[in-house]
Order: structure tokens, then C-alpha cells, then sequence
């Protein structure tokens, strides 16, 4: 049976359920908490750790899309400290992998982009990492460019949850971990996707894009994969 | 009261700043009044002065004739701002950064030449091992990204610069 709770958002007293996490109810009450690799109809992971937010009473950061709201809660979702902490997140997204944002299919369209400006990162702090990675062109609508990855593991969900596919998987660990189809089959011989495109539209950034689009020209659709959980009923 | 002194250059890049500096049309005359272009593509010095006021830099550190260059606008420069998304990331000229650069100029001028195959010795600057953005080898006052960046924010720099203030970017820029 789902209670009723009140917790506190920045200062207000906002109405929640029990069950839903801090980001949902923030979320559902125009109170802007960033994130990028939660997404409305997926299971949440805390991957990004953009979303961390000050709660009182707790000493740590904690990530607001796996933290269930309980009665009571305040939560801190802005402050110089979290700013700089999701700074610092950003940029070494930038740092790890070839964000050329300027040759991108989703440039003016990306997460990542939309939010690195939204958090006034100018420039690069870290050393570039420059890995050198493929771009999987092997599927006959759809290209995987490992250079514009996240790992944010939208595309993992969307097809192993929605699409009930589970094509993709994250392998390999820390720095070497790289998106792979099946056991790391060429995403063209993956006998297990359906082609649907979930993955495509769930991707943040120009990592996975349809082919035949050039810079600034590719837009997702994510509300389709957000819509399709809602019509289920949230299942 | 002198006249101060702006200067431009042109690292690893593909002049599209410039062009995008040009794009601010009138705006330059307002500039002009107040500074004077000393270095830089769209004039004819062959040195880079001493004593310049604002300096803006495009393009990526990728040889060392950049690198060079680099170093003597730090040192002659009060304000050193890195002007579109090559000079702040490293951008289109760090895509070569994986791949060792006597393997790539060999890909190049020699599998990829049709006729007199050979890498080029005379005349041209040795490439950097990789291209890296401008704050990774000099001191760097200012950001801003784009590629390029809008006319409008460049004059908004400038005009702030060449004011004594450090123009406020906040969230109007982006990469890309």
C-alpha cells in the first residue's frame, strides 16, 4: 500500500508517495535536479552521479534517483558544493572519450552538451584521455560511435526492459568498459536485435544514432521509450 | 590615451573564428576606435609584438611551431583568450591524437599520395605528438567555446576586454 509522505525540497513542503525516489517527486514538482543517465520508464542506477543532492541529517552525497523519499526528508537539490561536484562529473565525461561536439549528428540535441552549458563548463580542466575506439557501422540502419559514450546504460535498459531484447550489455571494467552487443558481436550480426531503435532514442548523446544524418541533424524521440513503460501501466 | 593593442592568431584551426570575428560587421569599427589589430591573419605584422592588451587564440596546439607561438603570446600578452572549441578542446585536430604521427603522415602523403609520395620535411613544422588545447601549455585568462563561436559573443568579449572587465559568459556558451 503506497503512504503518503512529506518531505522538503529546497524549503518546501512537497507531497510525495512512498515509493517514489527524490528525482520522481522533484521531477513531478518542477524542482530541476540534473541527470543524465536516468531516464522516465527505465529502472534507475546511479550511474552518472549528476543528480547527487545534500539530505539533512546524512553526511555523504546520495544519488536522488535511488534514493527512496521517506517521511521528513530535506533535500538540498543546488549548492556551490553540488555545482562543483557535477563540474567536476561533467568534465571528465568530456575528458575520457573523442567529444567532438562539433562533427556530432546530435550536436544542439545532446544531454551531455545541453548539460555541460547549463552548468557554465567553458573548458576542460583534466588532461584528455584521446582513446582511440571504434565506430560500429555494421547494423544497416543504425551506427554505435564508442567515442561519444557515456556508459550512462540507457540503451542496456531500454532494450533489455522495454524491447526485452537485451542486446546490449556494459563490458570490461573502470576505463576499459565499453558497450558491447551480445557477447561483442558487430551490432549488424547481433541475432538478437529486433532493429526496433529503442536504444537509438534513449541515447543521450551522438554514441548510437540513425544513419544518414549529419552534424546537428539527429533529434531522439525519448518520450517513445517513456511512453511505452507508461502504457504499461509502469510494468 | 594610447591606443591598446589586440592581437589575434591562428593555431590548428580552421580560420572559422576569424571569419566568425569578421561576422561581428559593424561592430568592429566600435572596436577599432578603441584598439588596434597588431597581430594576427588579418594583418601584415610578421611579429608578434611586445606589450599586447587582449590576445585571441584559435586553433589547437598541434606543432611546435604552434607551441612557439603560443609561448611568445603568453608572454607579450596581458589577457591570453582561447578563442572557439579547438583552442578550448582540442576539437576536429585532436581526432588525429590516437594515432602515432609518423603512422599518420605516412597514411597520408605516402599510401594516400597519387603521384611524389614522401612525408614533407622542408618548410613545415613537426607535428606534436598530439594536439592539445591551449590551457594544457599556456596560462589561459579566458573560454570560449563554439565552433564557432557566435559574432555576438566574441564582440561581447572584446568589448568587455577592451572595457578592463572580464565579460561574463555564464551559461551562453556551448561546445559545438
Amino acid at each position: 500500500l503506497t503512504q503518503k509522505l512529506k518531505v522538503r525540497i529546497d524549503g518546501e513542503v512537497i507531497a510525495a508517495s512512498s515509493g517514489q525516489t527524490i528525482l520522481e517527486v522533484a521531477r513531478a514538482n518542477n524542482k530541476y535536479i540534473p541527470a543524465l543517465c536516468y531516464m522516465e520508464g527505465l529502472s534507475a542506477v546511479g550511474a552518472c552521479r549528476l543528480c547527487m543532492v545534500e539530505v539533512s541529517g546524512v553526511a555523504r552525497l546520495l544519488p536522488a534517483c535511488t534514493t527512496p523519499a521517506q517521511e521528513g526528508l530535506a533535500v538540498t537539490t543546488s549548492s556551490p558544493q553540488l555545482q562543483s561536484y557535477r563540474r567536476i562529473a561533467l568534465e571528465l565525461l568530456f575528458a575520457e572519450r573523442n567529444h567532438v561536439c562539433a562533427v556530432c549528428v546530435s550536436s544542439g540535441h545532446c544531454e551531455l552538451q545541453t548539460l555541460a552549458q547549463d552548468h557554465g563548463v567553458t573548458h576542460v580542466r583534466y588532461p584528455y584521455n584521446y582513446p582511440r575506439l571504434q565506430v560500429d557501422t555494421s547494423h544497416q540502419r543504425y551506427v554505435l560511435d564508442h567515442n561519444r559514450c557515456v556508459l550512462c546504460s540507457r540503451c542496456v535498459r531500454a532494450c533489455a526492459e522495454i524491447e526485452g531484447a537485451h542486446v546490449w550489455d556494459v563490458a570490461s571494467r573502470g576505463i576499459q568498459s565499453r558497450l558491447v552487443s551480445e557477447l561483442k558481436r558487430p551490432w549488424g550480426e547481433a541475432k538478437t536485435c529486433t532493429s526496433c531503435g529503442k536504444c537509438v532514442q534513449a541515447c543521450p548523446t551522438g554514441a548510437m544514432a540513425e544513419k544518414g544524418w549529419g552534424v546537428e541533424e539527429m533529434v531522439k524521440q525519448k518520450s517513445v521509450v517513456s511512453r511505452l513503460t507508461s502504457l504499461r501501466g509502469g510494468r | 590615451m594610447d591606443k591598446l593593442k589586440l592581437g589575434t592568431c591562428w593555431l590548428d584551426g580552421c580560420s572559422g573564428c576569424h571569419m566568425s570575428l569578421l561576422d561581428i560587421d559593424e561592430g568592429i569599427v566600435a572596436l577599432l576606435k578603441k584598439a588596434d589589430i597588431v597581430f594576427g591573419p588579418l594583418v601584415d605584422a610578421q611579429r608578434y609584438p611586445e606589450g599586447v592588451d587582449v590576445a585571441l587564440v584559435e586553433g589547437a596546439v598541434s606543432s611546435q611551431d604552434d607551441l612557439k607561438l603560443a609561448q611568445t603570446v603568453r608572454a607579450r600578452s596581458k589577457v591570453v583568450v582561447a578563442l572557439g572549441d579547438c583552442a578550448v578542446t582540442s576539437n576536429v585536430p585532436s581526432m588525429r591524437n590516437g594515432i602515432p604521427t609518423r603512422k599518420l603522415l605516412e597514411r597520408i602523403y605516402v599510401e594516400g599520395a597519387s603521384e611524389k609520395p614522401g612525408v614533407p620535411v622542408d618548410g613545415v613544422p613537426p607535428l606534436l605528438r598530439q594536439a592539445v588545447p591551449l590551457h594544457e601549455v599556456v596560462k589561459v585568462d579566458l573560454h570560449v567555446p563554439g565552433c564557432p563561436p557566435k559574432p555576438n559573443a566574441i564582440l561581447l568579449v572584446l568589448s568587455e576586454l577592451l572595457e578592463g572587465r572580464k565579460p561574463d559568459l555564464g551559461t551562453k556558451l556551448r561546445f559545438g
